[in-house]
């Protein structure tokens, strides 16, 4: 068994310590807002974060998380209420197909927790994340609001 | 017995006089006079609208959601048909099988070629229409008043000599038992008040938080997870594999051969399905094709170029004697390579097979193909199996056509009765086993007279032929017709635009053996790239400008939308410092789209720094969600034009992730403008058209700035720097 603490709760799981914590968020626990898109942590659709840094949890064996917390964008809003993240994503209605987005808005998280107001450059050497319906530019936006409401 | 988080399934009840106490989906309405009743009790007051006693309005809509945003959009038209309470508004997928049921009340649930709007906007509108008659009408009817003296607005209906007024959640259930009117009147579009207006998508909360359920994410009681490997080489088949090497593997349960060519490993996750299946010993029969390579193709489809059998798709003239007699040809080969989707959720369907059902859940684009897959797949009758729509994380129509992820799906599940299986293909599987954008090549020769005008044009195209691979029966005569996308003489699937005396396009078809497939644009992709760079080719050997040229010959609608996109970005003026520009244009999807581009370059590499996008799509049902699309077009077609290639070795796709096919990313994301022009006339599709013109006027602009043409794609390995 392995203890894991994820969004704020103890789970104790069944499973070789060398699987990705990606797998044992979706399958084993049923956290689905996680996404699979690549597996090669290329992609940043399995974005979580582990105390509090983004993290692309398909390259993560899950025997290495230990007793650090682990939060998936279902945990991002607290009773109901929006992050500002979030909600400058809703104001800009930015996902399309929206299958990346969780891990866009987790790595943009993130990437304000450690830039409260990035620029421009700071937002592309952060948001790597692969997105094919191409809301690229709206992010970008969202993120620069989410910024300025902080 | 289904736990599907954040999905709504409903079975729709039947009944006759009692709600509740209905007969299950599957026998025929009595009359059109009887009531029917959502699974929870509420009035359907027609096929298209449940209004329940909180007044939420639940529309009902059959084309998929894969993020191009119909469903907001389709919504809009019922509602503003209906008259309703935009903010009580929500949606539910009806499924294949309800619509067949139903003598397909709800119409085509095809959700390819940018075809939702443009081809659903009537019949949905009608459904909206209907009903808000049917509600008026029982109002009048309680009130003992004329219909004709009431009207309704935001989800209430107002007797205006009297001022008495009741909410729709109240007059719903009688609405429900009236009888439809025959026919009613649509509105017109400059009344719209819901319809025509830049509104919020409707499924976008549920994406904020993790909670919408796409295919992956099915949960079923007892599910087990599978991975699949099919042979790498298309056309050769599964010779062996050793099960014994993995059945001991943790949480392995079955090992399963998959029609003739693949093979799966089902496990109680889908991590340990995967790993196993990497570890077991596969031996393939890779067939014929095993050693074919790109350069094999590139030779095979060079061939067509100079063949004398053509199929010929626009011919206007006598372009042979116009060559013969030009005072200067112009001439030029391009060619184009194969594609994959990647669309970001791999493909995956879950399926449950019993004796006598099959239940399926699919991230489909085409729900009704897809359930006779299934059905085909396991070998029952269509109306003992079902098909469940989630919403679909990217389809660029690999979700269209195709329907291999639901037959692999029920293949595995008929092994395994009474199991729900979800199969899962990896990142890996997902390219190594796409249908591919066809590959293809192109000759162009335009003829000019003394004076310089363009009296003539012979696009000789030699390539795939996608309906060959995915449809053959849509072949005419051996003919391919969807192969002259955006260069028809006329029609919705794009015509050509330029008024020229003489011209011959043809098309000698050429089909290696990798699988070819829809592809997000079409074959607008190539022909617009073809035309739109070699027009500029044209332009720059007689010394005019590109977009002056062009307008020359261009037809009204076609020059309209290039003009508005020259003049949004300033074409009349010097472009700054270091900055170019390039323009194309094109027809697709009934719509008529052109592209202005700005770019840099900088170390020969180039960087796209804006694009505008304009757009006549004759009626702009949402603004701002064709803005957003076309945004997606450019990053889909400038992330092509950047990095897609696929290539043939051994027979097989080379490439196998995001490692070696590399895809735009925010950090090269230029400033996208849109220009939404439509004139009223007709009605075009958005989710597509622009894609085909981000190409090109990249690669006219990168002409400008460098004097060096480029007429093969992708661009990642030309160095710019050595022009």
């Amino acid at each position: 068994m392995i203890a894991l603490a994820i969004n704020g709760k103890s789970y104790n799981v069944d499973v070789e310590s060398e699987t990705p914590l990606l797998w044992v968020l979706r399958d084993t626990i049923g956290l689905t807002g996680t996404k699979y898109g690549c597996g090669i942590a290329l992609c940043g659709a399995c974005t979580v974060h582990i105390d509090g840094v983004a993290t692309r949890s398909c390259q993560v064996p899950v025997g290495t998380v230990g007793s650090k917390s682990v939060t998936t964008i279902e945990a991002l809003a607290e009773n109901g209420k929006l992050h500002p993240v979030q909600k400058a994503w809703l104001d800009l209605d930015v996902p399309q197909c929206g299958y990346c987005q969780s891990g866009m808005i987790m790595a943009a998280v993130s990437l304000l927790k450690q830039k409260s107001k990035p620029t421009d450059a700071d937002i592309d050497a952060a948001m790597t994340n692969i997105c094919r319906c191409g809301t690229y530019q709206r992010i970008r936006a969202a993120i620069h609001a989410a910024a300025d409401n902080a | 017995m289904t736990y599907m988080p954040g999905f709504n399934r409903r079975s729709f009840m039947v009944g006759a006089t009692a709600a509740g106490a209905g007969f299950a989906l599957g026998l025929s309405l009595p009359s059109e006079s009887n009531a029917v009743y959502a699974a929870d009790g509420s009035s359907e007051v027609n096929a298209w609208v449940v209004i329940r006693p909180d007044e939420t309005v639940v529309i009902r809509i059959m084309r998929s959601e894969m993020g191009q945003g119909s469903l907001t959009g389709l919504a809009q038209l019922v509602a503003e048909e209906l008259d309703c309470d935009w903010s009580r508004v929500t949606t539910e997928f009806p499924t294949p099988s309800e619509n067949l049921a139903r003598n397909r009340v709800w119409g085509e649930s095809n959700t390819t070629g940018s075809r939702a709007i443009r081809e659903s906007n009537e019949y949905v509108r009608k459904g909206g229409a209907t009903a808000r008659t049917m509600l008026i009408q029982a109002a009048a009817n309680a009130w003992n008043v004329p219909a004709s003296e009431c009207g309704a607005a935001n989800g209430v209906i107002t007797h205006q000599p009297s001022g008495r007024s009741v909410s729709y959640g109240k007059v719903a259930d009688a609405a429900a038992k009236l009888t439809p009117p025959p026919d009613v009147v649509l509105k017109s579009t400059k009344d719209w008040k819901i319809a025509g207006k830049p509104l919020r998508r409707l499924d976008t909360p549920d994406k904020l938080i993790g909670k919408t359920t796409y295919g992956i994410d099915v949960r079923l009681p007892g599910m087990l997870y599978a991975a699949i490997s099919a042979c790498p080489v298309f056309g050769g088949t599964l010779k062996s594999y050793e099960e014994a090497k993995v059945r001991g593997m943790p949480g392995v349960k079955h090992v399963a051969r998959v029609g003739d060519d693949a093979v799966a490993v089902v496990a109680d996750s889908w991590w340990h399905a995967k790993t196993a299946l990497e570890a077991m010993p596969v031996v393939w029969d890779e067939g014929t094709n095993a050693k074919v390579s790109s350069a094999a193709i590139a030779d095979f489809l060079k061939a067509g170029l100079d063949s004398d059998q053509a199929a010929v798709g626009n011919q206007a003239g006598d372009i042979q004697a116009a060559l013969a007699g030009a005072a200067n040809v112009v001439e030029a080969l391009y060619a184009f390579p194969y594609r994959i989707h990647a669309t970001m959720e791999p493909m995956n369907a879950t399926a449950l097979f019993t004796s006598d059902r099959c239940e399926v859940w699919a991230p489909t684009q085409n729900g009704e193909d897809s359930l006779r897959a299934a059905a085909q797949a396991a070998g029952l009758p269509l109306e003992k199996c079902d098909l469940h729509k989630t919403f679909v994380g990217g389809g660029f129509g690999r979700r269209g056509a195709p329907t291999d992820y639901v037959r692999r799906a029920v293949t595995v599940a008929k092994a395994i009765p009474g199991t729900p299986i979800k199969l899962l293909w990896s990142r890996e599987e997902d390219t190594t086993h796409d249908s591919y954008h066809p590959i293809s090549q192109c000759r162009m020769r335009a003829a000019l007279d003394a004076n310089n005008q363009l009296i003539g044009l012979h696009m000789r195209i030699a390539g795939q032929s996608i309906l060959a691979t995915v449809n053959p029966a849509r072949m005419q005569n051996g003919k391919d017709p969807i192969a002259f996308q955006s260069l028809n003489p006329g029609g919705a699937e794009g015509a050509f635009g330029y008024n020229l005396p003489n011209l011959l396009i043809d098309y000698a078809m050429r089909n290696p053996h990798v699988p070819a497939g829809f592809w997000r644009g079409v074959n607008s992709n190539q022909n617009a790239f073809y035309l739109e760079c070699f027009m500029d080719e044209v332009a720059h050997t007689v010394g005019d400008d590109p977009l002056a040229f062009r307008l020359k010959y261009l037809k009204p609608k076609h020059a309209a939308v290039l003009k508005a996109a020259a003049e949004k970005a300033g074409y009349a003026a010097p472009s700054p410092q270091g900055i170019y520009r390039g323009v194309a244009q094109v027809m697709a999807n009934a719509s008529y789209v052109a592209a202005c581009a700005e770019i840099s370059v900088d170390n020969g590499r180039v960087k796209v720094r804006r694009m505008i996008g304009a757009t006549n799509c004759g009626h702009a049902v949402n603004p701002e969600q064709i803005a957003r699309q076309v945004e997606g077009s450019f990053v889909y077609g400038l992330s092509s034009l950047l990095y897609g290639e696929c290539t043939v070795r051994d027979g097989r796709i080379e490439q196998t992730n995001f490692d070696t096919w590399e895809v735009m990313r925010l950090g090269a994301m230029p400033k996208v403008e849109t220009v939404v022009m439509p004139d009223g006339e007709f009605w075009g599709g958005v989710g597509e058209p622009t894609i085909s013109v981000a190409a090109p006027a990249v690669l006219n602009a990168i002409f400008a700035a460098t004097g060096k043409r480029i007429r093969t794609v992708p661009i990642k390995d030309i160095d710019l720097s050595a022009a």
